[in-house]
């Protein structure tokens, strides 16, 4: 700190202070000093600026903002010495990250240091980008630097350094190229084998490079790392030489006292096991492994790490590459061979879920799960629920989730699966998702023999004092449909089911009770002989909510009222529901999205242990489109006739559009549907036993969109609770791309949008990169531009479904007509699952793209300036409320949207003076010239001249400027938040029929 | 692209930060609040505890030297022991560096520190390991100032 005694004051000052208001107001005070320094920055030493730079990380670094400065610290970058280089470079790093525009203005002189010859500066130019550069720093340097095609050849050579600390770095380069594509890299592997070789037997490794006795135990993991993205090593030399190194590694190490020396052991060692598992080894290598795993899970310490790699091995290391038949059956032997161990130590692990330390009851919870199948799932299941109720509540929904896919998985027998659900709902009912409470209603429509059983289950539970919601819905439903298969029980008729059920009606939350109606509805049906008293009371109820301000409820009370009057065409109308299509678990797939996005990167679906075909893993193609929830007998024929057109009408348009099944959202909302649907349906085609025209009027009233009545009756108001947000704020992606040429426009959990754009004269091409993050296609893909009557815009064809994790490209052409600052829109929707998802996003085909840089001369600049004499081809005007800026960071503002500065041209050095071609068709390649002259007293406030050859375009130019000058907060709210629509009905078709002369125009105002 | 190290943060029990290292592009409002949710993780975890501890979709590696924290975050399928020596190594060179490293050290000398790590992890991952070769070229560098 040599020297720099205003800062150890400063940081001595914070540390006496009392109390936390003591030091903001200490923090305030150097703030404003400093801030007054680098305003009048003309008598700033370049140590004093140094020294405020520190001061301004430090403040950072004390959780406090720091708004201003960053170009000082950005400027230091430039200076000429190295302490104040330095400082530049560290501060900016830790500042600012490469979505900064600040950090624009660095490119020039970080490029500079970089081809410059001093070694010093090169260090820290490469580590500014190597640690905040994006990749418009790396494109700025070298092209060349973003396509990492034809590295092979250099990387294999790099690998042939001998100084270890080269080789970390190196090595760190080729686990990151062949994490994104190993294809190429062979010529590698016999390299890494030798590097790891020559570490394991510890050859010609330097002192300072081993670790308490390890030589480097980081080159070692990383090299096995590496050797983890190949799937595999064909030649058989280098396969044998790598065997034997692990064999090695796997027996020389042991458990010794000292700490370091056996966390970076076996940080190796678990490293290899990972590798060995990885490559599938011979039989014997494995069972020494699975021994090895034994071992080391009774040592404490080693406890969690063992618990991780047998996790890994459950979930089978790299399932990125499709594995060949003998391949994926060695791997299930090897997890077979594993298993047996594990489930020997299946106590100890079950007592790890009560662990303390939640890492351990984490990775314990994921254990059990991975490990679960039918020979052990009673035991397991019965342990989550047990635990159910003493978890901590961030691991309740999961744990439900789990308990609830394992017993739904291995199931000996349904009814215990009925049972486990019920008492999952028991016992954690607000952890408990729609989802499962959903399924276990499809498995019992399906299952005609559990139908009494899950009756007088839930009966039972409905005696219980006070119980959950989700229990009142559930039952509810169940009793509505199968309540009269116990008729004959004591207290079931349908007279004691309705009061025991209407009991609870007032504890529940309004979107059950058109839930608890339809079950009345149902009851009243099913009474049998008629009972009058029964009817008397429900109809009392139906009228009682016939007024309801809840429109559901209103509409069921009113509808269900006028059925009953009908007698016995009630029966038609209300026939049980029928089974359902047979679906992938929704549960599974909301545990495989959840893992999915977690780690878009390393991890991988993981494989249950199902019986032979299994489900399907990372592989986005299931060979088998329906993994099967087990022992459900098959739906064919049986009831479904009545009354599931709409049923199979939503299933099979589902079907139809996403071959892979993914109908997890659909599913969700079927049953929920509960009988309105049903009803309506039955209605439509059961038109005979009932008398049709009066009731159309009461629940068809969209009579001209048959069928998707059942969307808006079916979903209970407030279900969708899955809405798609965005990623990031639209509006500023938006205005950093107006200002660069290529970056994402939209993100949201499905899909990114990234956007490419190329410029030349008055044409334009745009890339859109749709991709698909999820392991599902994306389908009814649209996009629709809105082009404002100035731009001439070609979109290719987009296609109707993006494939799961696959990324399309639709080019743009833009052809700019004349000067305007209307902006195009893109409206884009898109459905996953079910929702249906849109956008509208501004396109960065700007103005200013438009704009070609040109720096003038003052002989080519001041007879243009002259000609062009006054209004309208020259516009002056005073703009007031611009954000302070200082001259330099000005200057880049204005280079950034390619006006150039040219400077030196104005005699008053508080002036700046700038030109640049505009193209347009209209126009041809049009020269603009613009001064703004700045009062340093005053810096929200400038006078700004533009002028250029056409009236119209000098008007725009200079509402552009002025738009990019003041700090207009965007109406950033205004982007339409993508909103879930259920299903295909009501959706309103995407293009707005406004038919104005010019849709993007008028959209882009709004936005 | 995959990047190992996300963000390295130095805190003492208090939650005062004391170096905070970010290889991935955040905002500032959200380096505040990993910072606080770091420090809340690891403070109130018992000394008997893994030193590995789930961070929203990845996870932390932490260890504690006297009254300061040191955490890693890391993906969740990286090898945990590895990052956990990597941080012992890295305050064995602030050690060596500093003499007897004490929290003061670390206080007055932060800019220091910053470049020490500077030197030890480059763009998320481990650039060099021997305590030599990094405290050589940090007295190289200091005659440079």
């Amino acid at each position: 700190m040599s020297g720099m005694r205003g800062l150890s004051v400063f940081i001595s000052d914070i540390r006496n202070c009392q109390n936390k208001e003591a030091e903001r107001l200490r923090v305030d005070k150097e703030l404003g000093n400093i801030r007054t320094c680098f305003k009048n920055d003309k008598g700033l030493t370049p140590y004093k600026k140094k020294k405020y730079v520190w001061k301004m990380l430090y403040i950072h670094m004390l959780g406090y903002d720091v708004d201003f400065g960053h170009m000082e610290a950005v400027s230091l970058i430039s200076a000429p010495k190295y302490p104040e280089k330095q400082v530049g470079y560290i501060v900016t790093s830790c500042l600012l990250n490469e979505n900064h525009d600040f950090l624009r203005l660095a490119i020039n002189a970080v490029r500079n240091d970089i081809i410059g010859r001093n070694e010093t500066y090169q260090c820290l130019a490469l580590t500014l980008v190597g640690n905040i550069g994006g990749r418009e720093f790396a494109e700025s340097k070298n092209p060349d630097v973003v396509n990492a095609d034809g590295w092979a050849d250099r990387m294999a050579q790099l690998l042939d350094e001998r100084d270890l600390g080269v080789l970390t770095s190196s090595m760190s380069l080729l686990v990151s190229l062949v994490s994104n594509d190993y294809e190429g890299y062979s010529s590698c592997l016999p390299k890494c084998v030798k590097i790891l070789e020559r570490l394991a037997r510890n050859q010609d490794v330097p002192q300072e490079y081993t670790y308490y006795g390890i030589p480097s135990p980081w080159l070692q993991v990383k090299t096995m790392r590496a050797l983890q993205y190949f799937p595999t090593i064909e030649d058989p030399s280098t396969r044998r030489s790598l065997f034997e190194v692990l064999q090695r590694i796997l027996m020389g190490t042991d458990v010794v006292k000292n700490v370091n020396k056996n966390n970076a052991s076996h940080a190796v060692l678990f490293e290899a096991l990972s590798l060995v598992m990885h490559l599938n080894a011979e039989k014997e290598m494995m069972s020494q492994c699975v021994a090895l795993l034994g071992k080391f899970i009774s040592v404490p310490e080693l406890e969690l790490c063992v618990l991780f790699v047998v996790d890994h091995l459950l979930v089978g290391h790299n399932d990125a590459f499709p594995a060949t038949l003998q391949e994926n059956m060695t791997r299930m032997l090897m997890i077979t061979d594993a298993q047996d161990i594990i489930k020997k130590h299946q106590p100890q692990i079950i007592t790890s879920l009560k662990d303390p330390d939640i890492s351990i009851r984490r990775r314990a919870l994921d254990l059990l799960y991975g490990m679960c199948d039918v020979s052990n799932a009673k035991g397991i299941v019965e342990e989550l629920l047990q635990y159910l109720s003493t978890a901590e509540f961030s691991m309740r929904e999961e744990l439900s989730l789990k308990a609830a896919i394992l017993a739904e998985k291995f199931a000996p027998d349904l009814s215990w699966y009925v049972d486990v659900i019920l008492q999952l709902i028991d016992n954690a009912g607000d952890f408990v998702s729609d989802d499962i409470w959903f399924r276990v209603v499809q498995f019992v429509t399906n299952n005609e023999d559990l139908q009494p059983y899950a009756a007088s289950k839930v009966r039972e539970y409905m005696d219980k004092i006070a119980i959950h919601e989700t229990m009142v819905k559930v039952s509810a439903y169940i009793l509505g449909e199968y309540g009269h298969l116990l008729a004959r029980r004591p207290g079931c008729s349908a007279r004691e089911l309705f009061g025991i059920l209407h009991e609870k009606l007032p504890t529940v939350s309004s979107p059950t009770i058109p839930l608890l109606l339809s079950t009345y509805a149902k009851l009243l049906m099913h009474a049998q002989p008629p009972d009058i008293e029964l009817q008397k009371q429900i109809w009392n109820v139906f009228k009682k909510y016939e007024s309801s301000i809840d429109v559901e409820i209103q509409q069921r009370a009113v509808e269900y009222f006028e059925l009953s009057k009908k007698g016995a065409a009630l029966m038609d109308v209300l026939a049980e529901m029928p089974k359902f299509p047979e679906r992938q678990s929704s549960l599974i797939k909301k545990v495989e999205d959840v893992e999915d996005t977690a780690d878009q990167s390393a991890i991988k679906l993981r494989p249950q242990q199902l019986p032979s075909n299994a489900l399907v893993l990372a592989d986005p193609q299931p060979v088998n489109g329906t993994p099967p929830p087990l022992k459900v007998p098959s739906i064919s024929g049986i009831k479904v006739g009545i009354s599931s057109n709409w049923l199979d009408h939503e299933s099979a348009s589902q079907t139809q559009s996403q071959p892979n099944g993914d109908l997890s959202k659909a599913q969700s909302q079927i049953p929920s549907a509960d009988l309105l649907g049903e009803m309506v349906d039955s209605l439509a085609i059961e038109a005979p036993a009932v008398d049709m025209g009066s009731h159309q009027r009461v629940y068809r009233e969209e009579d001209g969109i048959p069928d998707e009545v059942d969307g808006t009756a079916i979903v209970p108001i407030g279900d969708q609770a899955n809405k798609v947000e965005p990623i990031g704020n639209i509006t500023e992606r938006f205005n950093a791309l107006c200002l660069k040429d290529s970056g994402v426009l939209y993100e949201d959990p499905y899909i990114q949008i990234g956007v490419k754009a190329e410029w030349r004269g008055h044409h334009g091409r745009l890339v859109l990169f749709l991709g698909n993050k999820v392991t599902s296609p994306l389908t009814s893909v649209q996009a629709l531009i809105l082009p404002p009557a100035h731009l001439k815009l070609e979109l290719s064809l987009v296609p109707d479904t993006i494939p799961p994790r696959a990324q399309v490209q639709c080019p743009l052409e833009v052809m700019n007509i004349r000067p305007s600052r209307d902006v195009a829109v893109l409206d884009f929707s898109y459905k996953f699952g079910t929702s249906m998802v849109s956008a509208k996003l501004r396109l960065p085909a700007v103005l200013n793209k438009f704009l070609q840089p040109l720096q003038l001369t003052s002989e080519e600049f001041f007879p243009q300036w002259r000609s062009l004499s006054g209004p309208p081809l020259k516009l002056q005007e005073v703009v007031r409320g611009v954000r302070p800026l200082s001259l330099p960071e000005m200057e880049n503002l204005f280079n950034s949207f390619r006006v150039t500065i040219c400077p030196g041209l104005d005699p008053n050095p508080n002036n700046l003076v700038a030109s640049t071609t505009f193209y347009s068709e209209n126009t041809r390649p049009m020269l603009c010239l613009a001064r703004i002259e700045t009062d340093p007293a005053d810096r929200t406030q400038l006078r700004l001249t533009v002028a250029s050859g056409d009236s119209t375009l000098t008007f725009e130019l200079k509402e552009f400027i002025k738009e990019q000058l003041i700090a207009i907060p965007m109406g950033s709210r205004a982007l339409v938040p993508a909103v879930p629509v259920p299903a295909a009905p009501l959706a309103q078709p995407p293009s707005p029929a406004v038919d104005a002369n010019d849709p993007g125009a008028m959209l882009a105002g709004l936005l | 692209m995959r990047l190992l190290i996300r963000f390295i943060l130095l805190q003492n029990r208090q939650g005062k930060t004391r170096l905070a290292k970010y290889y991935v592009p955040l905002e500032e409002s959200e380096k505040h609040k990993v910072e606080y949710e770091v420090h809340r993780l690891v403070v109130n975890r018992d000394s008997k505890f893994t030193n590995f501890v789930e961070f929203r979709t990845h996870k932390v590696i932490y260890r504690r030297y006297a009254g300061l924290f040191f955490s890693l975050c890391v993906d969740i399928t990286d090898n945990e022991l590895a990052y956990l020596e990597c941080i012992h190594l890295f305050v064995e060179i602030l050690d060596h560096f500093f003499s007897n490293v004490c929290e003061l050290d670390l206080v007055f000398n932060f800019h220091k520190v910053y470049l020490i790590l500077d030197e030890f992890i480059l763009a998320g991952e481990l650039q060099e390991t021997s305590k030599r070769a990094i405290i050589e070229r940090m007295s190289e560098l200091e005659k440079l100032e």
